[in-house]
């Protein structure tokens, strides 16, 4: 049997507990990811599904049920636990890129192992090198965000959440705001990268005909997970 | 990227660098109200060193003088006296009773660094057909100049006192129209009369004491007020001369002596000197402030422009305090710049303000006085002031809920 990365056990979420305004969000969510799966996470707008990546993502904490990580059950750990065993354990894809605008496309492929190490050494360069040449892109690692295309913004975001070498991306509509070309390029991306790090991949998709290049769909509708 | 910088560091210049213009105007800002404050108190610091040294160096800081002469009323039994009123009387130019151990006493007191025997009186000086009432100061010269910078006011002739010499105020040798080495008849309310040579003319910086003061040796003024070998007053310096009264206070305790501080004497300009230094104080807080709410303004805008990007880095692992010494680091380096070129413009404005601004005599206003102390506290005042003032939008940052920052 794989191991197994994400454990979720009756997971609920709500807002404004307690006020006239309380809003369910996630009912007895159960899920379990193992090492190496590709799944897409599927359902309409408002359904839950960013928040349940993030509250899988460690960076939302869900209302009841518990959470484990790699065997490890997360409901106790404060927020510096959390926040060392995200950046660990967890790299994240955004729709938005999320490139940090002051640092260049290698800076920000370093910034992870940065926030870890505190200082940049050689060896931190190193693999930034190694990762943007994993996804093709030497030509401009020294760019800044903004003079980059979208296609290859997701790209670096991708190297740089391969930076701390996570057993788990998670990618929330990483292709919602590219081109189908671009869309294409940056899918064939994570899965290539899946298959050669066997990190395990939950990607928030709208698009049926990437989401059917996955292992497994997993559909939340009204806060229920429909498979 | 800097191989010796922590990432904190990498990330708060970036940050200031990457909102230059932003920076630039909060830098020049800080620069602007340091400047003030460097320009102001270094001027103000030298003005009052000035106005000190004028004031200080023509007259004594403490003056001991005899008691009041008072009268003693007449009584027949306890509490009942003989007369209902008691006239004050009249103040005869009396010597201080025991002069000689009072002034060896204010020898041994180690914060008195000169003490000098004087015998003041008023008199009339005579030249021809020209009188003027004067002020006689005898004095020994070896311990007085010490005290009263005489040598340094002279404009004419030299300060040599010898028994047969006077020294006048510039405003009295033209009255009289005396010149150096002309004769003068010193004539006291006694008769007594002297004929004294000119031997020095003074300016002492103020037209009332230049109309009427004179110097003559000691033991000429004795001689003219018929009290050889006494003194009216003995005149003191002090180290501290911000300490001149509570020590006038001690010696007026301890020996049969009135004793009056400089404070006391010039009770008008000591309380310019103090509501001077205490608007340069309120300034000084008011400017600090307003470049701690312009520092505290710009990163709070900072924070809100850059939430989803502190949103990214607390998803990446980093943790709240390296986001709250990112905008630390921040206003730190914005106090420091901002008080390296406020301290460049403050000193640049002084010095040119100092070649410019001259006394009404030609002499400078205030001498140019740039202390270290003044450089090196302004420095870090305005570094802490940064740090102080990013604490708020620090906190503001590091508190950011990562998911609602990721999603604006």
């Amino acid at each position: 049997m794989a191991e197994e990365i994400i454990r979720l056990d009756k997971v609920c979420k709500a807002y404004n507990i307690g006020l006239p305004s309380q809003t369910e969000v996630l009912h007895d969510i159960d899920l379990r990811l193992e090492r190496g799966e590709f799944l897409a996470l599927m359902g309409p707008s408002g359904s839950g599904k960013s928040t349940l990546l993030n509250i899988i993502g460690l960076l939302d904490r869900p209302t009841s049920g518990r959470l484990f990580i790699k065997g490890a059950e997360t409901s106790a750990l404060g927020d510096a636990d959390l926040t060392r065993l995200r950046g660990h354990t967890i790299g994240f894809v955004f729709q938005y890129h999320h490139l940090i605008s002051a640092f260049t496309a290698l800076e920000n492929v370093m910034m992870p192992l940065l926030v870890e190490n505190g200082f940049p050494g050689a060896e931190i360069e190193r693999r930034a090198r190694d990762l943007i040449a994993r996804v093709g892109l030497q030509s401009v690692s020294h760019h800044l965000a903004m003079n980059m295309s979208g296609g290859q913004q997701q790209r670096i975001a991708v190297a740089r959440a391969l930076a701390m070498n996570p057993d788990l991306i998670l990618a929330d509509e990483p292709t919602g705001n590219l081109d189908s070309k671009s869309a294409d390029a940056v899918f064939d991306l994570m899965r290539q990268v899946n298959r050669d790090s066997g990190a395990s991949f939950l990607i928030v998709t709208h698009n049926l005909a990437l989401a059917k290049r996955c292992d497994r769909i997993i559909e939340v509708v009204d806060g229920r997970i429909r498979d | 990227m800097n191989r010796w910088l922590p990432f904190e560091w990498i990330a708060a210049v970036r940050f200031l660098r990457e909102g230059r213009l932003q920076t630039l105007f909060i830098i020049a800002g800080i620069a602007i109200g340091v400047g003030v404050i460097v320009f102001m108190s270094a001027m103000l610091a030298g003005l009052e060193a000035n106005f000190l040294k004028r004031v200080l160096t023509s007259q004594p800081q403490i003056q001991l003088l005899p008691l009041d002469q008072v009268a003693r009323p007449l009584r027949n039994r306890k509490g009942e006296m003989e007369i209902a009123t008691i006239q004050r009387p009249s103040q005869r130019i009396i010597s201080i009773d025991q002069w000689p151990k009072i002034r060896d006493n204010m020898l041994a007191i180690p914060e008195v660094t000169a003490v000098a025997p004087t015998m003041t009186g008023s008199m009339l000086a005579v030249r021809g057909d020209a009188s003027r009432a004067i002020t006689v100061n005898g004095v020994e010269p070896g311990s007085y100049f010490q005290i009263v910078r005489v040598p340094d006011y002279i404009v004419a002739g030299e300060a040599r006192l010898t028994s047969e010499d006077i020294i006048l105020g510039m405003e009295l040798a033209r009255d009289l129209g005396a010149t150096i080495g002309d004769k003068l008849n010193i004539r006291a309310a006694s008769g007594a009369t002297r004929a004294l040579t000119v031997s020095g003319i003074v300016d002492l910086g103020n037209k009332g004491a230049n109309m009427r003061m004179t110097y003559v040796a000691l033991r000429t003024a004795q001689s003219l007020l018929g009290m050889i070998g006494g003194v009216t007053t003995i005149d003191l310096t002090v180290r501290d001369i911000y300490a001149a009264d509570v020590l006038a206070r001690q010696i007026q305790s301890s020996n049969a002596v009135k004793a009056e501080s400089w404070m006391k004497t010039n009770a008008q300009f000591f309380t310019a000197v103090r509501a001077q230094s205490t608007s340069n104080t309120l300034i000084r807080i008011f400017v600090g402030l307003s470049i701690a709410f312009g520092i505290a303004a710009v990163l709070i805008v900072s924070v809100i422009q850059r939430s989803k990007e502190i949103g990214i880095l607390r998803a990446m692992g980093a943790a709240r305090g390296q986001i709250l010494r990112i905008f630390l680091i921040q206003g730190g380096v914005l106090g420091f710049f901002g008080s390296l070129f406020g301290l460049a413009l403050g000193v640049g404005a002084l010095v040119y303000w100092h070649s410019i601004a001259r006394q009404v005599d030609g002499s400078e206003l205030f001498p140019l006085i740039i202390e270290r102390s003044l450089i090196v506290n302004t420095a870090i005042l305005a570094t802490v002031t940064g740090l102080l003032a990013a604490m708020a939008p620090a906190l503001r940052a590091a508190k950011l809920d990562p998911v609602v920052a990721i999603r604006g």
